[in-house]
């Protein structure tokens, strides 16, 4: 004993206290210092926190918890020390143990465990301030465990004579039902009978504090109360309660229409009358976001809303347009109204302020304006900081983007308008303009003409290579580019501009793209060389043939056919594809790609070899018969053309959009495991995955070699007889060269023919042939001639745009809780006009039964307990009942209105209780 | 529903943090960084709620603090910011036209008042006097335990132990 008093002594009487903590870390400087500083004291706390002397341990742990508090420091190993302190007799210790508990406790200490009894002990105390500890603490760390034990307690409190405990107690429901759900079989009467007793504004305050978090989560189950809120909301003077009051209503409101009507009037009278701007906002947030059926109250909103708009505060205007924002779903005309001051705020000094104008601005948005209000913000995007001006190109985006180009009708001019944003300096949004620009192409056949002319301005434009993030949106306008060559007026320039120098600047995977567009384009330009007798429209008729299903748009020849009559310079196409201007292009193809043959990308290198492959052998076959021109009839038996036939069958292949769950649609052929596949794939695609995945435009490309074959295999059926080996030759040659990486030829047959390919017309199921009718026979509608342009065909498909919806699901916690409410409510209403209370007594049998189960380890003290508990039931029976008596009068009217509710149990039909 | 209240200085030092909702110490930290970058860097004169996550941060500077509070979207943030002076009020009576010197070498007493102005989340007081009068008790019962703790027959009791 005594070998502990000496090191006990000497650290009360040298002890550091709290003041020379603080003031030692703020002599050392941040950084080094300061952290050793820090670490020196932790040894010493770690210390003296073992001290008998309870004054040593409390300073200890008031300096531990400041270190934890303020400087992160992990103070969990003191979590029994801070239990300790809580049982301490002096209060001071007392206050320094549960702060510490309540600013570090975590609900999986098992130290825990030990602070229940101390807990139980202060809760029951005769000092109110010690029980105001407790709960406090209680009101923070409340776990499952605290929550199951110390529900009596806190129950008991609910009726505390002393005011500061009852609405702590009360305050501390919140916690310790979301805890313990059966809490409430106990508690809930007695919330109810705060919420009647007015006397005290704080108590009141604290209840419908409480109503209002339960009622957020799921207000049907506190309708039956309604009568109580409607009184309070008659009489209550205090705005901190009126507001919480109005949040329920807003809640109940959307359950009960009738309600509403009711309450509406008061609403509006606070509104009008009150001096508070917290409350006045507050009834026009409810009125908007709940009442906005009736008019005059959401015109006497809007009044408001206007004079916060107006105000010179800017929080008020911030409000303001918040406010707004709740209107406009319901009542456009409230907006637009006030277009000027949201106009205004876009270029309001505080971003803030600046984000919300901008989605009032785009809430605004209609197919009838989308023009001039992207218009607007294309100018303020171009007057603002890059960090909103890319806030605003994104809700542009996503707004025309909403429901697959809903309000766009001029698909021409939105085109442009991405083009225009790819333009801005500071845009960073290049993967969204990307994904809209080829999903456009795909989507709208109409537009391909004007997206290749808008494609061409991007590419040949060699500044533009110069800006990292422009990099995709030149992918998109490159793909673009070869996919709908045969709208371009001048594909020689496109050419051009796709093996420009500077395009050492993009990434490779961006420039694979920019070299496998180059084939498309060498390819149709070839093909228009070779066989000049088909030109473009037979490439067209060729497009029918192979897919009879799919009558290609006639509109789309009719733009060509536009396309031709607007050209300026008048140079009809076929004019362009001279034997020299062929020359040219095989001659600028093979040099500006040959040194990228040996590129160390894997993607470049092997879209090379295939433009270079077709180009070497465009070249021998056409400089051979240069001379010759009077053989160019025979230029279609060449062996060039006949690969640039089938090349261009294949590559005419049109495009859609791909629905989410297309692939799920497949059909499995019998016979086919695919699990067993897969898996023995899974390693060798491990890190090809990740590529397909990364970029939508390659995707083509990669599907290329594998479905070409089983393509042309089915659909040319008759022309294979030619020879089906060369349709492929170059594909063929590469794999050849290229072996190692490709799969073993057996396997891969087997996985090719036995995967239908997505866009074989065979395989199509039923929604894309109907989808394939649709635009058959809107085409055909199309076809009459209409004075104002109508809206182009938008390919929709059924389902599946690009986010899955997540369906909200609600806390079980919450379901627990409110049927728990439930249970009581009716329970009691049951309990009043019979003299057995069958249903309460089932409820809270469960909940002993729970609390016995849980605590068969601890049989001493479950006994107590046992005890305990059954008292306080019948305390609380008793309690119950005698309030019940006290407060007959106001009573009568629920009581009618409760033998409603019991008779509608079963069909679940919500009484009107205010009439 | 308040999540937190974070008192942080100008210079991005933290004075008091309490958290009504879980929060691990990593998140903690995690949200003290995030919220003093967004907040400090605030010109004055702005308004006085931020977004962030998905919940509003109601701030209010006095003096060389920010007083931020984290509610829900759907929440009050006048009547918040309400509540921030209240408490400010409230401080400043207690300590004498508070300054935050006084709240770095009394954080605990920080702590306490903002225990009688808030508890789970919620307002529970609104009256300033009631919360000087529950606070002025405490302090008695503490000062009562210090004397005692102080006496001289106390510490040659502990000491002859």
């Amino acid at each position: 004993m005594s070998g502990g008093g000496g090191p006990s002594l000497m650290d009360s009487l040298f002890q550091r206290t709290l003041d020379d903590l603080i003031k030692g870390i703020r002599l050392h400087l941040p950084g080094a210092a300061q952290s050793s500083f820090i670490s020196k004291s932790l040894d010493e706390i770690r210390r003296e926190i073992k001290s008998t002397d309870s004054q040593t341990k409390s300073t200890a742990l008031q300096k531990l918890t400041y270190l934890h508090s303020l400087h992160g420091i992990d103070m969990s190993w003191a979590a029994f020390h801070a239990v300790e302190l809580t049982s301490s007799p002096s209060f001071l210790h007392k206050k320094t143990g549960y702060l510490a508990a309540s600013l570090s406790f975590r609900p999986s200490m098992d130290v825990l465990l030990l602070l229940t009894n101390q807990l139980r002990k202060d809760l029951s105390s005769t000092n109110q301030h010690e029980a105001s500890l407790a709960l406090e603490c209680l009101s923070v760390i409340c776990t499952p465990d605290f929550a199951r034990d110390l529900t009596p307690d806190i129950f008991t409190l609910l009726s505390s004579g002393k005011n500061s405990i009852r609405k702590k107690a009360i305050a501390c429901l919140l916690m310790v039902f979301s805890q313990y759900p059966d809490a409430v079989r106990v508690c809930f009467k007695r919330l109810v009978d705060n919420l009647e007793s007015a006397d005290n504004v704080q108590t009141l305050a604290a209840t419908v504090g409480v109503f209002c978090e339960l009622a957020s989560k799921e207000p049907r189950s506190y309708i039956p109360l309604a009568p109580e809120f409607y009184r309070i909301l008659v009489d209550s003077r205090n705005n901190w309660v009126l507001i919480k009051v109005l949040k329920i209503f807003a809640h109940l409101a959307k359950l009960e229409p009738r309600l509403a009507k009711k309450v509406v009037e008061l609403i509006c009278d606070h509104m009008k009358q009150s001096e508070a701007k917290s409350l006045v906002f507050e009834c026009v947030r409810t009125i908007v976001s709940s009442f906005y059926e009736y008019e005059f109250a959401v015109k006497l909103a809007v009044v408001k809303i206007r004079e916060f708009l107006l105000d010179s505060d800017l929080n008020l205007r911030y409000l303001g347009l918040q406010g707004l924002l709740l209107v406009a779903p319901n009542h456009l005309w409230a907006v637009l109204e006030n277009k000027e001051v949201v106009i205004k705020s876009l270029s309001d000094v505080d971003r803030n302020i600046k984000l919300e104008a901008l989605r009032l601005v785009m809430s605004m948005v209609s197919d009838d304006n989308v023009v001039e209000i992207c218009r607007v913000l294309i100018g303020y995007a171009l007057k603002s900081d890059p960090e909103f001006c890319n806030e605003i190109l994104r809700s542009m985006l996503s707004t025309c983007y909403r429901n697959v180009y809903e309000i766009i009708i001029d698909f021409d001019w939105y085109v442009s308008l991405l083009a225009e944003m790819a333009r801005i300096p500071h845009c960073q949004n290049g993967e969204e303009i990307e994904f809209q620009l080829i999903d456009i192409g795909m989507r709208v056949k109409a537009v391909r003409p004007e997206l290749v002319r808008v494609g061409r301005g991007l590419l040949i434009d060699p500044a533009l290579l110069g800006s990292p993030f422009i990099h995709r949106i030149l992918s998109a306008a490159a793909w673009v580019s070869g996919e709908y060559v045969k709208f371009s007026r001048n594909p020689f320039e496109i050419m051009e501009a796709l093996l420009q120098p500077r395009t050492n600047l993009l990434p490779p995977s961006i420039r694979s793209v920019y070299i496998h567009s180059t084939f498309k384009v060498l390819s149709f330009f070839l093909h228009s060389f070779l066989l000049p007798g088909k030109g473009v429209n037979s490439s067209l008729s060729n497009f029918v043939d192979i897919e009879p299903g799919f009558t290609y748009s006639e509109s789309e020849q009719e733009f060509t056919e536009i396309d031709h009559a607007t050209s300026s310079s008048g140079l009809n196409k076929r004019d362009t594809f001279t034997q020299e201007a062929v020359v040219n292009m095989l001659t600028l193809v093979i040099t500006s790609l040959t040194p990228l043959a040996e590129s160390h990308d894997v993607e470049i290198q092997e879209r090379v070899r295939n433009v270079l492959g077709l180009a070497q052998l465009a070249q021998q076959e056409i400089s051979c018969n240069h001379d010759q021109k009077e053989k160019m009839v025979d230029k279609v038996d060449l062996k060039t053309s006949i690969i640039i036939r089938l090349i261009n069958d294949a590559l005419s292949e049109d495009f859609g959009p791909v629905s989410f769950s297309a692939q799920e649609r497949v059909p499995v052929p019998n016979g086919l495991v695919l699990e067993e596949n897969l898996s023995k794939l899974d390693s060798l695609c491990a890190d090809v995955q990740l590529s397909i995945s990364e970029s939508f435009s390659l995707v083509k490309p990669i599907l290329l070699p594998t479905d070409g074959d089983s393509i042309s295999n089915q659909q040319n059926e008759e022309e294979s007889e030619t020879s089906p080996a060369e349709s492929m030759s170059l594909l063929a040659e590469h794999r050849k060269r290229h072996g190692l990486f490709y799969l073993p030829s057996d396997h891969n047959k087997n996985a090719s023919s036995s995967f239908p390919p997505a866009n074989d017309p065979n395989q199509r199921d039923n929604d894309v042939e109907d989808l394939v009718k649709l635009t058959e026979e809107s085409l055909v509608l199309k076809r009459k001639p209409s004075s104002s342009r109508p809206r182009p065909v938008v390919v929709k498909l059924d389902e599946g745009e690009r986010l899955p919806i997540t369906v909200k699901k609600t806390d079980e916690n919450d379901d627990l809780i409110s049927g728990a409410v439930r249970d009581v409510l009716l329970g009691n209403e049951a309990s009043l006009r019979s003299s057995n209370p069958s249903g309460r007594r089932k409820g809270e049998s469960h909940s002993k039964d729970k609390v016995e189960n849980s605590e068969t380890g601890n049989l001493s003290k479950r006994r107590s307990k046992h005890r305990n508990h059954g008292k306080n039931v019948e305390d609380k029976e008793e309690n119950s009942e005698k309030s019940k008596k006290k407060s007959g009068g106001r009573h009568k009217a629920r009581r009618r209105a409760d033998g409603g509710i019991d008779v509608a149990v079963q069909k679940q039909v919500i009484p009107d209780f205010l009439l | 529903m308040i999540h937190f209240v974070l008192l942080i200085s100008r210079q991005g030092k933290v004075r008091l943090t309490k958290w009504y909702s879980p929060y691990s110490q990593k998140e903690r930290s995690k949200v003290i960084r995030e919220l003093s970058g967004m907040i400090l860097t605030r010109g004055p004169k702005l308004c006085n709620f931020v977004e962030w996550r998905g919940f509003k941060v109601v701030y209010k500077r006095y003096a060389s603090l920010y007083f931020c509070m984290c509610i829900n979207q759907e929440d009050n943030e006048l009547e918040v910011l309400e509540i921030i002076h209240h408490y400010v009020e409230i401080l400043d009576r207690y300590f004498g036209s508070v300054c935050e010197l006084d709240l770095i070498f009394n954080f605990h007493k920080a702590y306490y008042i903002l225990d009688e102005v808030l508890i789970a989340g919620e307002l529970q007081e609104s009256s300033k006097k009631t919360v000087a009068r529950l606070v002025a008790a405490q302090d008695s019962l503490v000062e009562a335990a210090k004397e005692e703790a102080a006496s001289i027959s106390n510490i040659i009791a502990q000491a002859t132990k």
